[in-house]
C-alpha cells in the first residue's frame, strides 16, 4: 500500500479506529479483496486498482465505522460495485459469439447421467448434512474459491453476473446479448460443475487438500 | 415424467424464473422417489446462499 493514510488527527476518534490503521489487518484485508477481485476480473492489474480505490475510501471515512468488522463490510459493497462497473463495460466490447463458442464445447455432462437420463449410480447427488455450518470455516472458502476459479471464463463470468452481483436475467442477456435459453444453459452447467467440485472436494473429503 | 437431467435443468432455472404449476407438480413427483435430486435442489438453495454470503466479504468466515 503506496497511499497516505490519514492520520487518526482527533483526540475523540483516534483510540476507537485505531485498530482500522492496524498493518496487519489491512494487509490481511487487501490480500482477501485481491484474491476475490482477481477472481472475478482474471485481470490482475484492474483487480489491483479496485481494490485500492475500495481501501482508500474506505480509509478516508474510517471514522464513520464501529469496527473492522463494519469496514469489512463496507470495502467489500464498494468493491463489488466496482467490479460489476468494471464487468458491464467488458461485456459489452465481448463478442458475443465467442462467449457462446467457449461454451460450446461438448459439456452435456453425459458421466453423470444414463441413457435415460438418470443418475450414474456413483454419481448421485449425497446428502450434505448442514452445509450452513461450513460458511463460518475459513477453509471451506478456500475449497468454494478453487471451485469458482475452476468454472470455465465466461461460464465463470456470467455465473458471477447472476449470483455476486445479482443482476436478473434479462439485465445478463441484454448486456452480454445472448438469449435467455443461452443464459439458462451457461448457468445450470456453472451450477453442476460448482456442486460437483464442492461435493467431492468438501462434502465427500471433509478438509483433504485435492 | 421427468428424468433426473431434467429435473436438474429445472432446479438451477427456478433459480432465475418461476416454475409454471405443471413444472412444480412434475418437479415434486420426481422427487418423491429420488433422493439423488432432492439432494441436488437442496444443493442449489445451499449454492446460492453461499453465493450471497460470498459477495457481502464473507464476514462469516471469522472476520468479527
Amino acid at each position: 500500500m503506496t497511499q497516505q493514510v490519514p492520520a487518526a488527527d482527533t483526540p475523540s476518534g483516534a483510540s476507537k479506529h485505531v485498530g482500522l490503521y492496524d498493518d496487519d489487518f489491512l494487509e490481511a484485508l487487501r490480500r482477501q479483496m485481491l484474491r476475490f477481485a482477481t477472481l472475478q476480473l482474471s485481470d490482475a492489474h484492474l483487480a489491483e486498482d479496485a481494490v485500492q480505490e475500495a481501501l482508500i475510501g474506505a480509509l478516508r471515512n474510517a471514522r464513520s465505522f464501529s469496527g473492522r468488522a463494519a469496514l469489512k463490510t463496507w470495502v467489500f459493497a464498494i468493491l463489488k460495485n466496482k467490479i460489476a462497473d468494471i464487468l458491464r463495460q467488458r461485456l459489452r466490447v465481448v463478442d458475443a459469439s465467442s462467449l457462446l463458442r467457449e461454451d460450446d464445447e461438448d459439456e452435456d455432462f453425459s458421466v453423470l447421467f444414463n441413457r435415460r437420463g438418470f443418475w450414474q449410480a456413483d454419481e448421485h447427488p449425497a446428502t450434505w448434512g448442514n452445509p450452513h455450518e461450513s460458511l463460518r470455516e475459513s477453509q471451506f472458502w478456500r475449497v468454494f474459491e478453487t471451485c469458482l476459479e475452476g468454472l470455465p471464463g465466461n461460464q465463470a463470468r456470467v455465473f458471477m453476473m447472476r449470483e455476486f452481483i445479482e443482476l436478473d436475467s434479462s439485465e445478463i442477456c441484454a448486456s452480454v446479448g445472448i438469449t435467455t435459453s443461452n443464459l439458462n444453459v451457461m448457468l445450470y452447467r456453472a451450477r453442476m460443475r460448482l456442486r460437483e467440485c464442492l461435493e467431492n472436494r468438501w462434502f465427500a473429503n471433509g478438509e483433504q487438500a485435492c | 415424467m421427468l428424468n433426473c437431467r431434467e429435473v436438474t435443468r429445472l432446479y438451477s432455472e427456478s433459480q432465475e424464473r418461476e416454475l409454471t404449476v405443471k413444472e412444480r407438480l412434475l418437479l415434486r413427483m420426481h422427487i418423491a422417489m429420488c433422493s439423488g435430486c432432492r439432494n441436488f435442489g437442496e444443493h442449489m438453495k445451499f449454492l446460492r446462499e453461499a453465493m450471497r454470503a460470498y459477495a457481502k466479504g464473507r464476514d462469516n468466515t471469522g472476520g468479527k
